[in-house]
């Protein structure tokens, strides 16, 4: 075992896993092939909302290597209905959520009946030889209109298409005053409403899930970011013995939310298999996915700010209209309240209310997706404030630092009733103008003005925190949340001194097998190298909450440590026993125990041995040195970060042109600052990609009109601007390795940051909203002030929906 | 997604090819590059029964010197188009164009003559073939003949080919010396384009002497913006001649309203990106 010499916390090694992530050495679950294996193919709703009056399989199961096709009436026995673990209020209403639906169907993309069938491509096949009839219902698309009295209702027998209205109200938590009064009284009250356009997680890889129904034993592959959860829910839904379901989530490419859900497909592969004896597969097109795998945000916000004439706030209200698309899913109903805690951000406000109302719409169901809630509260608050300064004729920056909680104002606890633990706006804020050269820019912008030159200059600025490390298991009992919140992980001490470290999260990108590993290396003084990271398998890794929301370095890694220590407690019981000293006497450095005073030393790995083998121990103590933790923080973590945007607004065409980005996030201490910088970069691609280009359409059929990658724009590399990044460093003071998390920051904050700079540029032209995603044409027509609407169609050319419309490329 | 199945077939030769799609009749379906083929087979947007892969066609690659005009090759990729000497020199305004076209993996499968054939209104290609007067050879059952590109585009993904013919090679006319300059509008850089033009102009004392000014998507096929054309020439190289000139780009378009772009909103792109392109290809 070789000590390492200096501390792997911090070191940017490269990622162990990417060599085979990135070379196609993998297996991933699509690759899996067993003996026998079938594969299952999902015919699904082309109409948003009818009722099913007939469905005719009978050709379709004469289709070549066709085993069964089958609709929800078959299979309305035994499915269920998909699980909701978040009922917000104790009076949500949640319809029933079938995995194949049966009478009715409630979005375009939903899954109507299933082939399965030797081959894929067979299966796929049949499909078109299933014969459905619809019955149309309206369809109900619009927030607004849905919650109206005389709107047509999703599910008619809830009587409303209202799920759950949630609120907070610092007055009556006695966290804050009243924000009424606070209205009433105020010198200056500004009023927004802000649209949070429907998102597409997009995640690289598409779904895919294999199922193997041994008797007793089902095991389960899928391309998921939650494997625990999946197990326990899928005991729940259809009645398996829990300790009969082994979930493996194989390398995963890509989540981002999208895949912290218990699937109608998965619930559907399982049930097949069982009904046949044989393994089973499905895998999603691209489209598939998105047209029903879940997507993201989708609120409109109406904001209120409230502040004197000196630029101090003095409240804000915060109502929510939140899409949750046509069906309740995992934590559906949570992900707008995971903002209510973040609207306030990093100001004081002395008073403050939020109240969201959760609606159904005939459209896919709305779930986690990166940030979950605190990028549409970080995009409100920042938008605001800018139109606050902009009102009251003051810098941007300048209001934001006049109302920020100090650094040496922390522990602070906020009028939502977090308490922010530690941070430094100041620090952040001052090295973000100094890297972007603030001055020089606003210069240039005063000049451009002067000059009408047709490209005209935005300084956009957003600060943030956010609550990571989901999450101290008290709050979200507090908050109705079904699960807890803890983390876990073990620790196996192999007899030749190599490491196997088993952790509850379930990395699916983000590294966690090389920064677990510069943990355990430096905590045991081994080598990297000789740290083996297992996950994703229930059979492996018994216990875990697995995966999202910036958790599993904050809660995860803080596991990893105390197993860690338990190991070494044990250790030196071990060596003050093996060296014959008290345990008082024994030091432990870079893997070597010694005894003060003395020079004797006895090295880990010989511990381990002695312990494996167990020859020579102490009285009561039990073989081998292997360890586990589960570790429940006590507070959030709240990394923050000031990010500013320079764009170009070209006046003729509307296009937008970032052409600086500046970011500097605070995100604690750091285990591996490349991952830190990977995280923020495509955080920042994310983010930026919701302010320009990314939105899930609709037609008035509630039909999707962007449905593949040719209409649903994501950005590239060169797409995007060059990033500068940087950090500073305030600890976290709520666990031992002072980590806060970095997986959503720059998803939340370049958000606002972009459409900001956007506004800034136009505001002299009478502009002070863009709806987003920020268009060339949206923009344009903003400064012409021509408001009015947005084709849903897709592109008349170009992109796969203009072939679509015209029927095919004759 | 998963194709609907259909046979395939490899030919060597033109005549192979040619009556391997007349034997296949109207499902037939020739393949090029397969870049925007083989995306329409996978949704299953298109079901041929046969699929004639025209990769072996080597007598379809590459661009030829015909004295007065380029020959080049149906078959030719969106990469050679890009580096080939011949189209620098003679026809520039097509490498400009091919530039802008999807990434470089499309552009090293992609071809000229796909591109063309496929007659997607947003596709970069047909402008500037239209622009630069190129004709279009097509090989069929009786014989080879020539349609001009201004007949070749009929309608939205319609051109004058039978299904039984193939575009075998495209006479592009040299214009030595020319200004070229290709405008671009699109939201992410491998897209097609939400408008573009393509302007070609010959300047001569310090007076336009000649122009060619053609539109993408501005219509269910490319346009020619004549009347751009017919009042620059003769006009001064100068900015306000062109301003002027560019207010009458969108006479006679028909520009689709989608979620890009409106109607109105393209017909203002076509007017400030002729001013654009023109101005770029004046001082080309
Ligand atoms: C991601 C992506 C981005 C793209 N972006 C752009 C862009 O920005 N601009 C742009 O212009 N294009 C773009 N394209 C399209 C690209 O240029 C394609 O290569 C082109 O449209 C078709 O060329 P191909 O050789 O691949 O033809 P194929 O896909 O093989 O064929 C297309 C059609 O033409 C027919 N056909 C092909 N060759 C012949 C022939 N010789 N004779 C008769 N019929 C024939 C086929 O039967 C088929 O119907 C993009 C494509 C992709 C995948």
């Amino acid at each position: 075992m070789t000590a390492t010499a200096e501390p792997e916390v911090g070191k940017a090694r490269r990622r162990k896993e990417d060599a085979r992530l990135i070379t196609g050495a993998t297996r991933w679950t699509d690759n899996l092939q067993l003996t026998g294996m079938l594969h299952m193919a999902v015919l699904r709703s082309p109409v948003a909302h009818a009722r099913i009056t007939s469905i005719d399989v009978t050709e379709a199961v004469k289709m070549p290597g066709v085993l069964v096709a089958l609709t929800g009436q078959d299979l309305a026995a035994e499915q269920g209905s998909l699980p909701c673990a978040w009922p917000i209020t104790e009076d949500m209403l949640a319809p029933p959520a079938p995995s194949l639906a049966v009478d009715q169907v409630n979005f375009a993309g939903e899954a109507v009946a299933l082939v399965v069938a030797r081959s894929a491509a067979e299966a796929h096949d049949a499909l078109a030889a299933i014969d459905v009839d619809y019955e149309d219902l309206p369809v109900v698309l619009d927030l607004d209109r849905a919650v109206e009295d005389d709107a047509d209702l999703v599910h008619p027998d809830l009587g409303t298409n209202k799920s759950a209205t949630w609120v907070f109200d610092s007055a009556e938590a006695g966290t804050g005053s009243d924000v009424d009064q606070a209205i009433a009284d105020a010198e200056v009250v500004v009023e927004r409403t802000f649209r949070q356009q429907r998102l597409i997680p997009a995640f690289m890889e598409p779904r895919s899930v294999v199922v193997d129904p041994s008797p007793g034993s089902v095991t389960m592959w899928s391309s998921t970011q939650v494997p625990h959860i999946l197990r326990w829910m899928l005991s729940a839904v259809l009645g398996i013995p829990e300790q009969q379901i082994r979930v493996i989530a194989p390398d995963v490419g890509g989540g981002f939310g999208g895949k912290l859900q218990v699937t109608p497909e998965e619930v559907l592969t399982l049930l097949v298999a069982r009904r046949l004896g044989k393994p089973v597969k499905w895998t999603e097109s691209r489209t598939e996915s998105m047209l029903s795998a879940h997507h993201g945000r989708d609120q409109v916000q109406r904001i209120t700010i409230s502040a004197r004439r000196d630029g101090t706030v003095t409240g804000l209200k915060v109502d929510l209209l939140a899409d949750m698309g046509a069906y309740l899913r995992l934590v559906s109903p949570g992900v707008p309240i995971l903002g209510a805690f973040m609207f306030n951000a990093i100001y004081k406000f002395p008073a403050y209310r939020f109240t969201c109302t959760n609606v159904f719409t005939n459209k896919v169901p709305t779930d986690a997706y990166r940030g979950a809630g605190r990028p549409e509260a970080t995009f409100a608050i920042e938008r605001i404030m800018d139109e606050l300064a902009a009102e009251l004729g003051v810098d941007p920056l300048e209001l934001r630092e006049q109302n920020w909680i100090r650094h040496e104002e922390f522990p602070f606890t906020t009028v939502a009733g977090l308490t922010y633990d530690s941070g430094n706006y100041e620090a952040a804020t001052a090295r973000a103008k100094e890297l972007f050269g603030y001055d020089a820019l606003r210069a240039e912008q005063v000049e451009r003005r002067a000059n009408g030159d047709p490209v005209q200059l935005g300084v956009g600025i957003s600060t943030y925190t956010e609550m990571c490390g989901l999450a101290p298991s008290r709050v979200l009992g507090a908050l109705r949340y079904a699960a807890g919140g803890w983390e876990h992980a073990a620790i196996r001490m192999l007899p030749t001194g190599k490491v196997e470290l088993i952790t509850g999260t379930s990395p699916h990108g983000q590294g966690h097998v090389t920064a677990w590993s510069q943990i355990v290396a430096d905590r045991l003084g081994v080598a990297f190298e000789d740290v083996e990271v297992l996950h994703g398998d229930t059979r492996v890794s018994h216990r875990g909450m697995d995966s999202y929301g910036s958790r599993s370095l904050a809660v995860g890694g803080v596991a990893v440590v105390l197993a860690a220590d338990k190991v070494l407690a044990k250790a030196r019981t071990v060596a003050a026993h093996l060296m014959e000293v008290a345990e008082d006497d024994v030091e432990f450095t870079a893997g070597t125990f010694s005894v003060r005073g003395t020079s004797t030393t006895m090295a880990l790995g010989d511990v381990v041995v002695a312990a494996h083998v167990a020859h020579n121990l102490p009285d009561g103590v039990e073989p081998g040195l292997d360890a586990e933790a589960t570790f429940d923080p006590e507070n959030f973590s709240y990394p923050h970060g000031t990010h500013l945007c320079a764009t170009e607004v070209d006046t003729e065409t509307g296009a937008v042109k970032i052409r600086s980005y500046v970011c500097v996030d605070d995100v604690g201490k750091v285990v591996n600052p490349l991952i830190v910088e990977g995280q923020v970069h495509g955080g920042l691609a994310q983010g930026i990609a919701q302010a320009l280009y990314e939105e899930a359409v609709h037609d008035e059929y509630g039909t999707l009109t962007t449905a593949t990658l040719a209409d649903y724009l994501l950005p590239s590399a060169v797409d995007l601007p060059h990033f500068t990044t940087d950090r500073t460093e305030t600890p976290a003071t709520s666990n031992p390795l002072g980590v806060k998390g970095v997986g959503e920051a720059g998803t939340i904050a370049s958000t606002p940051a972009v459409v900001n700079s956007i506004v800034d540029a136009v505001r002299h032209m009478g502009v002070s909203e863009v709806e987003m995603p920020c268009t060339p044409m949206r923009v344009w027509k903003a400064i012409h002030g021509r408001g009015d609407g947005v084709p849903t169609t897709p592109g008349a050319g170009g992109g796969l929906g203009s072939i679509d419309a015209r029927g095919g490329a004759e | 997604m998963i194709p609907a199945a259909f046979d395939y077939v490899a030919p060597t030769t033109v005549d192979e090819a040619v009556r391997a799609l007349a034997a296949g009749g109207e499902d037939a379906k020739a393949m090029a590059g397969g870049q925007s083929l083989i995306p329409v087979l996978r949704m299953r947007l298109a079901v041929p029964t046969l699929v004639v892969d025209l990769s072996g066609l080597t007598e379809l690659t590459g661009v030829h010197d015909d004295g007065d005009s380029l020959r080049i090759g149906a078959m030719t990729t969106h990469y050679e188009v890009q580096r080939d000497p011949l189209v620098r020199e003679h026809a520039r305004l097509l490498c400009l164009a091919t530039d802008t076209v999807a990434d470089p993996q499309v552009r090293h499968r992609g071809t000229f003559g796909g591109s063309l054939a496929h007659a997607d209104p947003a596709g970069d290609l047909l402008a500037p073939a239209l622009a630069l007067d190129a004709v279009m050879v097509c090989a069929g059952p009786n014989g080879t003949r020539e349609v001009p590109a201004a007949r070749f585009f009929v309608d939205y993904f319609t051109t004058a080919l039978a299904p039984d013919e193939l575009l075998t090679h495209v006479k592009v006319p040299k214009l030595t010396g020319w200004g070229a300059h290709y405008e671009k509008f699109n939201r992410v850089a491998q897209a097609w384009s939400i408008v573009a033009v393509a302007a070609a102009v010959r300047v001569s004392e310090g007076k336009i002497a000649d122009a060619r000014v053609g539109l993408t998507n501005m219509g269910p096929t490319p346009v020619r913006a004549r009347g751009v054309e017919e009042a620059l020439v003769g006009q001064p190289a100068t900015a306000e001649a062109i301003t002027s000139a560019a207010t009458r780009a969108a006479e006679g378009a028909d520009p689709p309203s989608d979620g890009n772009a409106d109607a109105e909103y393209r017909s203002h792109l076509a007017r400030v990106l002729t001013e654009r392109a023109v101005t770029a290809a004046v001082s080309a």
